[in-house]
């Protein structure tokens, strides 16, 4: 085993949370994400906008030399905790993180500019529910041009390019404009899936497929904790404020021993999920894509899934008839978390990478 | 400004003074006392340098390089992690020169006499009665649960010493001679067959007043000291992955391919998931602790280490199938040490239900984080300005 990871926050990350936050506080609030997710625009381009362009936060993995920050992912982990808990309808973990980890590996310097700097954004037409390590639909190549039609695509509707795998084992860069996207009625309205329909598109070859695949739905799924923590703690703050709050039985709510444990027992979930999401995040970082990240990735993703579901329901629950209303953010937060639970990969998935890393095998 | 070099440096001099090969254990780890290496964030003069608890890893490193003998901490746990914190931060000075050299170096070995048969889970309710007589204090009454009693040189004792006062106010913090005659030690079997408890019976035991820990009437806020640095123990401990309970599941996984079974397979990956998770959250602790920034999630610690015990430990009798119908054997025995991995799967199954009692139970545990830790409102009191005398029992 490699060298202790630093499972702490540096003053600089705490730093960039603050001003995450503030910023969301400003565009994201609940009342207009939930207005938002009815609307004909569900991402919140002007959020996206502010993150990617104003802060510099969609080129935090491209190196300075190729048009971006030059951080890693330890920070771009803080950002989505911050997006999590907001249930922000922006495309950073589809572009920022995962159409951007497939192009660092093409090593496609013109793209990766145009994503790390907001000017366009990106998006990998794999599936959202694929895991890391699997095999994954391609399209035609029929004459120079493809074809055919990809389901479950994550931010398509918001993306000016598509990274397709073809079926000659190319990953090939899409003008979303000669795609056809059609809007899938999400179960997540802020991470809106859609079909992309390619019938003689244009295609730029980047490079492998696979690899630059493995790579983006790997990080993407070690990252993805992160998100699923911001939702779980959240879940976890406005349920201990609400109880403290709410009076039945002439004593807030909060002072019952039932809820109390279950509210107790959650904080160890949450607190946990931090820990194995810092861990991924910094085995991501360091850059190696070994065993022991894939152990670090696949740990996060086989706990965090339950505990951000369990989180929500937990918040549905004790906060009782208020939380089943649509005016409520209980729902963007449940939806989110729901979905994430597939996204990447299932905890099942991720516990079946688990037996093969570390040799517990199936019977 | 003792640092990291100095503290080697340090070392050296004492290994050069009292070679391991030649000299004797005992006088070597009284000569580790006496130089101050033996818990470096002790004061000067009682065993450490008063300098930050991270270095004694400093310390540690050499001595076990140089095959130097320890102190043995498992064999006086509750001397070393319960004791000790408490007489430092409450003893007199005299207390802490006579009773801490010894307990350290393990030639006097510790033993806590707090719960009793009406007080668990509300240990401020304790009977034991304290009675003034002149320069000494009469004791009587019955504690229980005592591991190591009959080892042990030392008790610390909390007793009742003014039924008068509500139950918080009225106890006082004693060390209890355990060699005194009216100290009666009887060992009490538990689930696995062994005794690694027992109940002790306090007769007309007279304490002097000397071996008061801290202020009469003060003793519950004394108790805290020690129990807060109980759960440190207990929780605490830092485990390489796949330690503690995961690691004997997972070695009869590997060897014993016949015993797979797909629902097995499903909950090991599931456990070996959550042991690897809860082992991250200590280190994260740890690591907050040496950055300065100790973080609630001690608190949580234990109850994540006793789930998992239990569940590992239940799920290597389930795959152990045939032959978890047998136990490796029930004598009657008194152990020196608890051990909750060693003996074999059926042993762990039941010392692990323990695990969820001993050192405040999951319930408690979930109370004090729900009100310390998240803030939420405590349970209604009815005990507080009630005199202890009155209470119902």
């Amino acid at each position: 085993m490699s060298a202790q990871p630093d499972l702490l926050y540096s003053e600089e990350e705490e730093a960039l949370r603050s001003a995450v936050r503030d910023l969301l506080a400003d565009h994201c609030d609940a009342p207009g994400v939930i207005a938002r997710t009815e609307s004909d625009a569900p991402h919140d381009l002007a959020a996206w906008k502010a993150l990617a362009d104003g802060m510099g936060l969609a080129g935090l993995l491209v190196p300075e030399a190729q048009g971006g920050q030059g951080a890693t992912h330890r920070e771009v982990a803080v950002v989505l905790e911050e997006l999590g808990r907001a249930v922000a309808p922006v495309p950073y973990l589809t572009s920022a993180v995962v159409a951007t980890e497939a192009l660092l590996e093409c090593g496609d310097e013109e793209l990766l500019g145009q994503l790390a700097s907001g000017r366009a954004i990106g998006a990998l037409a794999v599936a959202l529910h694929r895991p890391p390590g699997t095999v994954f639909p391609a399209v035609r190549l029929e004459n120079g041009t493809l074809h055919g039609e990809l389901t479950g695509i994550a931010d398509a509707v918001a993306a000016d390019v598509l990274l397709v795998p073809a079926e000659d084992g190319g990953l090939y860069a899409v003008n979303a404009s000669d795609a056809t996207v059609t809007p899938q009625v999400s179960l997540d309205l802020t991470r809106p899936l859609a079909t992309v329909a390619l019938n003689g598109a244009q295609g730029r070859r980047l490079g492998d497929a696979e690899p630059a695949v493995r790579r983006a739905l790997r990080s993407g799924a070690g990252l993805l904790a992160s998100e699923q923590f911001g939702l779980a703690d959240w879940a976890l703050t406005e349920t201990v404020r609400y109880l403290k709050e709410r009076k039945q039985f002439n004593r807030p709510v909060g002072g019952f021993q039932a809820l109390k444990h279950r509210l107790a027992q959650l904080w160890l979930e949450v607190v946990n999920l931090r820990a194995a999401a810092r861990n991924a995040a910094d085995a991501l970082a360091n850059g190696e894509y070994d065993e022991e990240t894939a152990v670090a990735v696949a740990v996060a993703q086989a706990y965090a899934a339950p505990v951000a579901v369990h989180a929500a329901e937990e918040a549905l629950q004790l906060h009782a008839g208020i939380g089943m209303t649509w005016e409520h953010p209980i729902h963007l937060n449940l939806k989110r978390a729901k979905a994430d639970s597939i996204a990447y990969g299932t905890a099942g998935a991720h516990r079946s990478a688990v037996a093969e890393l570390v040799d517990l095998q199936a019977p | 400004m003792t640092d990291a070099a100095e503290l080697r440096s340090r070392t050296q001099e004492l290994l050069a003074a009292h070679p391991p090969a030649t000299t004797d254990r005992l006088d070597f780890l009284k000569a580790r006392f006496d130089a101050g290496l033996a818990w470096v964030h002790y004061p000067e003069g009682l065993g450490g340098l008063g300098v930050p608890r991270s270095l004694q890893a400093v310390v540690d490193a050499e001595l076990e390089a140089a095959g130097a003998p320890d102190n043995d901490s498992r064999r006086n746990g509750i001397g070393l992690g319960m004791a000790a914190p408490t007489i430092l931060k409450y003893g007199t000075e005299e207390q802490k020169q006579r009773y801490l050299r010894p307990l350290w170096i393990g030639e006097e070995v510790w033993c806590q006499l707090f719960s009793e048969p009406g007080a668990g889970s509300d240990l401020a309710a304790l009977g034991t009665r304290a009675v003034r007589e002149g320069d000494e204090w009469v004791v009587n009454g019955q504690k229980v649960w005592t591991s190591g009693a009959h080892n042990a040189r030392w008790a610390i004792l909390i007793a009742r010493t003014d039924p008068n006062v509500p139950k918080h106010a009225g106890i006082t913090y004693f060390i209890c001679d355990m060699t005194d005659p009216g100290v009666d030690v009887r060992p009490l079997r538990q689930i696995t067959g062994e005794a690694e408890f027992n109940e002790v019976f306090l007769t007309d035991v007279r304490i002097p007043d000397s071996r008061r820990l801290g202020e009469i009437g003060d003793g519950w806020r004394v108790a805290q000291t020690t129990l807060n640095n109980e759960r440190v123990a207990i929780g605490g401990m830092r485990l390489p992955r796949e330690g503690g309970m995961i690691a004997p599941v997972a070695k009869t996984w590997r060897e014993r391919p016949e015993l797979r079974t797909h629902d097995l397979h499903q909950r090991l990956l599931k456990l070996w998931v959550d042991s690897e998770v809860a082992r991250l959250t200590a280190e994260r602790l740890r690591q907050q602790l040496v950055a300065g920034q100790p973080g609630p999630e001690g608190a949580g610690m234990k109850l994540a280490f006793a789930r998992l015990n239990q569940e590992l430990s239940g799920l290597e009798v389930e795959l152990l199938g045939e032959e978890g119908l047998l136990y490796d054997d029930w004598t009657m025995r008194r152990p020196e040490l608890v051990d909750f991995t060693g003996r074999e799967a059926g042993y762990r199954y039941l010392r692990s239900k323990g695990n969820s009692i001993e050192g405040g139970t999951s319930e408690v545990l979930l109370n004090i984080v729900a009100e310390r830790v998240l803030g939420l409102p405590s349970e209604p009191r009815t005990d507080k300005d009630v005199a202890w005398k009155d209470l119902a029992r």
